[in-house]
């Protein structure tokens, strides 16, 4: 909504600061998004008295006129405007100043003689369209005035951001009554200047049909438009409406278009009521009624110039043959008031707001009208928006009321009364408020306090304005805003701490988070819709765009894309990991939401150090021990195996949840390999560890260079050495080397392992361990064909 | 026999250790208090063939000795390897780099998650967690918002493609608040949870707006449960957030899901208040909305707003990063530029 400062004073009959009242509507719940100067671009012009004018020796249309700017030096400034008299005021631009059209004034020749500034037209300041010459000042202000303080152009335009809630601040009364309540000041109506002295009787109440100034009108569709008033003014003269209501328009960005027109835009504007003026001799029957559109849709152009087809339903305003307006929306080409226009019919009506948020997104045409009816109009207060408007046609169009208006109401109905206990304010904002202070915010709002206390609760009349207010919440928020939130405590008090547990899949993410980044990884949170080619993940209805059609089934590719646009940036050295939700999609069922961990390694495995030289690059053991740590964080009861020539992450159960692998990618040729893997987070609570007590007795070490046949696995030695070790205690087995190549049996490989043994009641003496070591060889050879190398 | 009392010539040798070099320190240390061939330990042994009444004070003489033969090896020792070092530090240039290790690091956002999350802990919430697809009943019915109202459309929210099939029309969550609905239908009062989580919108992706982002939002219902409990707590959780400094204030607003509804604003980060352009020169920004838990919320979750109250609290962890980190750009908060991540904790590379 953008409201004009001046309006708004004219309302509290006050100066008012801008900044200031957007600091007050912030705190009652209208934010101001911005703040626009109106008329700063004629801040530089002056007020300037011409004093004496001469004809100008070298060209017949051209005067020199001596000019008093208020500086106390003559000027001699050059003009062509026919209209330049002595002793007039006009419009001046020193030198330098900038024109609204960008030119800046110089001191230049004309003709041979210099002219040191410029008087304007109207024109030239960007005031209207006016040919005749520059434009004369009627007024006292002295030569020097800023022009700005003579013409009552200075405004500021405020862009208030209105919640959804808030109908009445649509309009400048509303947003009039905020300030008052800000600034503890009364408000009223502005004057309309040079009002006509018309008698003007309330409207005859009908039900759902009367006759209006010849014309008959009738409310067919009954739930759709609960209150239409109207009235017939003849003779009217449709032209230019006056310097006044054109600024007022203008100062809230709307354009004038005639008096009639601006009559209805400005009456919204001020009232938040939306109303219609139709060309009377245009309108067949002549009848006037508010129904729904037919079966089949109804064709008609609307203001706009276009042709558009209501659908069957919609609430339509239509005469004896066809539909003349969208209800509530915009109005009919045929019937709009134009020039030749000489009597004009005058719609004010009450409509459902869901019937016009139907309409509007059936037609996808929101209008001024269609915002303001969607939230909900005062269908009570129409009838002061109505006669305000009859008053300001005649004022300002001239013509009479043909006969008397009329206000069709086919269900009266009074505003809602709500009954407010003291005590749910006090449980609900915490805080003991007294009567009259309660009294006083409801007062200021608008509402009717009706009954004072007798049994703990009072009876409250909302105003017709406020259609969101229908329960006693509402005006408990009311007291809260307009008491000021600043005004109510903020003390801690104590409370119950929860007791629930947090929820297992936020410790798990948060687990693997901390363990992937200890790994010296960066965590990534990449989007987390992208295309998807084998549709696993869901896909999206009405996607942001082609390259976000679905969800994510799995966190690998985007990481891959990273990668590729560190490669791109030069950046050899990736390690980066993230933690998040993948879906996969389930025909007739609701996705499957799976909490996923990846990582991506390429390039240095540590940073180069001017001792070492340069790292070597991670390869496929650097990717298989995060793979380790991963599936530790993410899932403990996980084991890692081979599978194929890639590793995955099985659960005791059988299930896989996770794969390592190198990964391709679209690499430049001095990118190290590229490693990954990804697997599911359990999101069971993870089990503290339990303590093992430290050893006494020292371990033994003995390493056994092993050669493996073709095919023979590490994993199988190891298992072997792990269950059959015997019963002196084989504490640990680890690979310390492996060798290939020239002098060993054809198709074996030597592989080192260095086996740890430990008693927990005694130190292990040489013989045993020989002894031991014997027993194992011999079994490896006789159960695994492993022999010693040495051997 | 040996002398058991004549101590002037270790006496001499006790005045020498200060002027040894290593090895004949080590010599002198085995010479003199050596187990076997040591002259003080043999003389200590001595003692024993003394008459009793010598003995004693012989003793003590000697065990003194002993003592201070035992500090002077020990300051010489010092002495030496201290100068050792200082020598082979002078030809050092410990201007060197160090040898550097890979560092990894949080990412901002949740980095940012994880404080807000923690401080609310140390308040006795537990953190919930809900699903991203949710239906229209969770996301919007049961939140009070009307029927027709307009973040329904398709404009604003992303609805998932059921090929037809499927009864309930399923929806990307606006927000996090269905959350609020699950944890009140689950079980009875009180509630106290935090529920950090991600959340979608129709809107482009564009330096200030991204289809998805993180949203934290909070919930608490009890008896007796107040709007000054709402202010007193979020004002002191921008205090533990921001600095115990931190100016706050509220402004009444609107939300479908609460009444009264507020935004609460901090002293504007970039300018400490003394206004500039992101603040619109208010000196304010907004961080949070806020408000009591909506009647009609309560009575969708069984519950009666006449026993029981509370307040609920969303904000949004992207754009406190991009404040915090003064961010230009949404869009980097997604990707994974090594060069931007280096920047939040850890060596570069
Ligand atoms: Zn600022």
């Amino acid at each position: 909504m953008k409201a004009s400062r001046t309006w708004l004073e004219a309302f509290l009959r006050r100066p008012l600061d801008a900044r200031e009242m957007a600091e007050h509507l912030g705190m009652l719940g209208a934010p101001v998004d911005a703040i626009e100067s109106v008329g700063a671009e004629l801040a530089a012009f002056v007020v300037a008295e011409v004093t004496d004018v001469r004809p100008h020796p070298d060209a017949d249309k051209l005067r020199l006129t001596t000019v008093d700017d208020g500086s106390g030096t003559p000027l001699t400034v050059v003009c062509g405007a026919p209209n330049v008299s002595a002793g007039h005021k006009y419009p001046f631009a020193r030198l330098g100043t900038t024109m609204p059209d960008g030119l800046v004034i110089e001191r230049r020749k004309i003709r041979g003689h210099a002219s040191e500034g410029m008087l304007c037209s109207a024109r030239e300041l960007g005031l209207g369209t006016d040919h005749d010459g520059i434009y004369t000042l009627d007024t006292d202000a002295a030569p020097g005035t800023p022009l700005l303080e003579v013409l009552a152009l200075g405004d500021d335009r405020l862009e208030i951001d209105v919640t959804p809630n808030r109908a009445d601040l649509l309009g400048h009364k509303g947003i009039a009554r905020e300030l008052a309540i800000a600034y503890a000041a009364p408000f009223r109506l502005p004057a309309i200047p040079g009002e006509a002295d018309l008698d003007l009787p309330a409207p005859a109440r009908y039900a759902d049909e009367a006759m209006v100034g010849g014309v008959r009108l009738a409310i067919v569709d009954r739930a759709g438009c609960g209150r239409f008033l109207a009235a017939v003014i003849r003779g009217v003269r449709v032209g230019p409406s006056p310097d006044w209501l054109v600024e007022r328009l203008e100062s809230v960005g709307s354009r004038s278009i005639n008096n009639i027109v601006d009559v209805t835009n400005y009456v919204m504007l001020e009232l938040n009521q939306p109303m219609h003026a139709y060309d009377a001799a245009t309108l067949a029957g002549p009848a006037v009624m508010a129904r729904a559109a037919r079966s089949g849709g109804e064709a008609l152009v609307t203001l706009d110039g276009v042709t558009r087809t209501v659908p069957e339903g919609t609430l339509v305003i239509a005469d004896a043959e066809r539909a003349i307006g969208i209800a509530g929306v915009m109005g009919g080409e045929a019937t709009e008031v134009g020039e030749g226009t000489t009597d004009v019919f005058l719609e004010c009506a009450w409509f459902d707001p869901r019937r016009i948020r139907a309409s509007r997104r059936a037609l996808n045409l929101p209008t001024d009208a269609s915002q303001r009816f969607e939230r909900g109009t005062d269908r009570w207060g129409a009838v002061d928006a109505f006669r305000r408007a009859v008053r300001m046609i005649v004022t300002v169009a001239g013509g009479t009321v043909d006969g008397t208006t009329v206000d069709c109401f086919p269900a009266p109905v009074h505003p809602p009364r709500i009954f407010l206990r003291p005590s749910r304010v006090a449980q609900v904002l915490g805080v003991e408020l007294s009567w009259t202070e309660i009294e006083r915010c409801l007062v200021a709002i608008g509402a009717t306090v009706v009954s004072k206390p007798d049994d703990g609760r009072i009876a409250v009349d909302v105003p017709g304005w406020r259609p969101d207010l229908v329960a006693e919440i509402d005006l408990v928020e009311e007291i809260a805003r307009v008491h000021g939130y600043q005004n109510i405590p903020t003390e801690l008090r104590p409370f119950r701490p929860g007791l629930r547990p947090d929820d297992a899949g936020w410790e798990a993410a948060e687990r693997v988070r901390t363990g992937l980044a200890a790994m010296g990884m960066r965590e990534v949170m990449t989007m987390s819709m992208r295309r998807d080619l084998t549709a696993t993940g869901p896909a999206i209805l009405n996607p942001v765009s082609a390259e976000l059609s679905h969800l994510r089934s799995a966190l690998i590719p985007a990481l891959i894309e990273q990668v590729e646009h560190n490669w791109a940036a030069h950046t050899r050295d990736v390690r980066l990991f993230e933690v998040g939700t993948t879906f996969r999609a389930r025909a007739g069922a609701r996705p499957d939401e799976a909490l996923h961990a990846a990582f991506v390694l390429t390039g240095a495995r540590q940073p180069g150090h001017w001792r070492d030289g340069e790292a070597a690059a991670h390869d496929r053991w650097d990717a298989r021990w995060a793979f380790e740590r991963l599936v530790a964080l993410a899932d403990p009861t996980a084991a890692v195996q081979v599978e194929g020539d890639r590793w995955v992450a099985v659960r005791g159960d059988g299930t896989p949840i996770g794969w390592c692998d190198e990964l391709e990618a679209d690499s430049p040729p001095w990118a190290a390999p590229l490693f990954g893997g990804e697997m599911r987070v359990a999101v069971a609570a993870s089990e503290p560890p339990r303590f093992v007590p430290l050893p006494h007795h020292p371990a033994v070490a003995r390493d056994l260079a092993l050669l493996l046949g073709a095919g023979r696995t590490v994993a199988e030695v190891v298992a072997l050495l792990e269950t059959r070790g015997g019963k002196l205690a084989l504490e640990s087995v680890a690979v310390v080397d492996e060798f290939r190549g020239p002098g060993l049996p054809d198709g074996r490989r030597s592989v080192a392992l260095r086996l740890v043994f430990r008693a927990t009641d005694r130190t292990l003496t040489d013989a045993e361990v020989d002894k031991a070591i014997g027993r194992l060889v011999s079994m490896l050879e006789r159960e695994l064909d492993v022999t010693l190398r040495s051997a | 026999m040996v002398d058991a009392i004549d101590l002037g010539a270790l006496r001499a040798r006790l005045a020498r250790v200060g002027t040894l070099d290593l090895p004949a320190l080590e010599a002198e240390e085995i010479a003199v208090l050596g187990r076997k061939q040591g002259e003080l330990t043999a003389r200590l042994k001595a003692l024993a063939s003394i008459p009793v009444e010598a003995r004693r004070e012989a003793g003590a003489a000697l065990n003194a000795l002993k003592g201070e033969f035992e500090a002077a090896f020990a300051a010489r020792r010092a002495e030496l390897v201290a100068g050792r070092k200082s020598a082979e530090r002078a030809s050092v240039d410990l201007t060197m780099p160090g040898r550097a290790r890979w560092v990894g690091s949080r990412h901002p956002v949740t980095l940012v998650i994880d404080e807000i999350v923690a401080i609310f802990r140390g308040l006795g919430f537990s953190v919930a967690l809900g699903p991203e697809v949710e239906t229209e009943e969770l996301n919007f019915h049961a939140l009070n918002f009307p029927p027709d109202h307009p973040a329904m459309d398709m404009h604003d929210t992303l609805y998932l493609d059921q090929g037809g099939a499927g009864t309930e029309r399923l929806l990307l969550r606006t927000h996090t608040s269905p959350v609020q609905i699950r944890t009140m239908r689950e079980g009875p009062p009180p509630h106290r949870v935090v529920i950090p989580g991600m959340v979608y919108r129709n809107d482009p992706f564009d330096p200030s707006h991204a289809p998805a982002f993180s949203q934290v939002e909070g919930l608490a219902i009890d008896e007796g449960i107040t709007f000054v409990d709402l202010k007193a707590t979020l004002a002191h959780f921008a205090r533990r957030f921001l600095g115990a400094d931190t100016r706050v204030r509220f402004r009444p607003s609107f939300f479908p899901f609460t009444e009264p509804s507020a935004e609460m604003d901090v002293g504007c980060l970039l300018c400490g208040g003394a206004g500039c352009p992101p603040c619109k020169g208010t000196g304010w920004m907004e961080i949070l909305g806020c408000g009591m838990v909506h009647e009609q919320v309560l009575r969708n979750c069984d519950l009666d707003p006449e026993r029981w109250t509370g307040w609920a609290f969303g904000m949004g962890p992207q754009r406190i990063a991009m404040l915090r980190y003064g961010l230009p750009d949404i869009r980097l908060l997604y990707g994974g530029d090594m060069r931007f991540l280096n920047q939040f904790g850890g060596l570069a590379g």
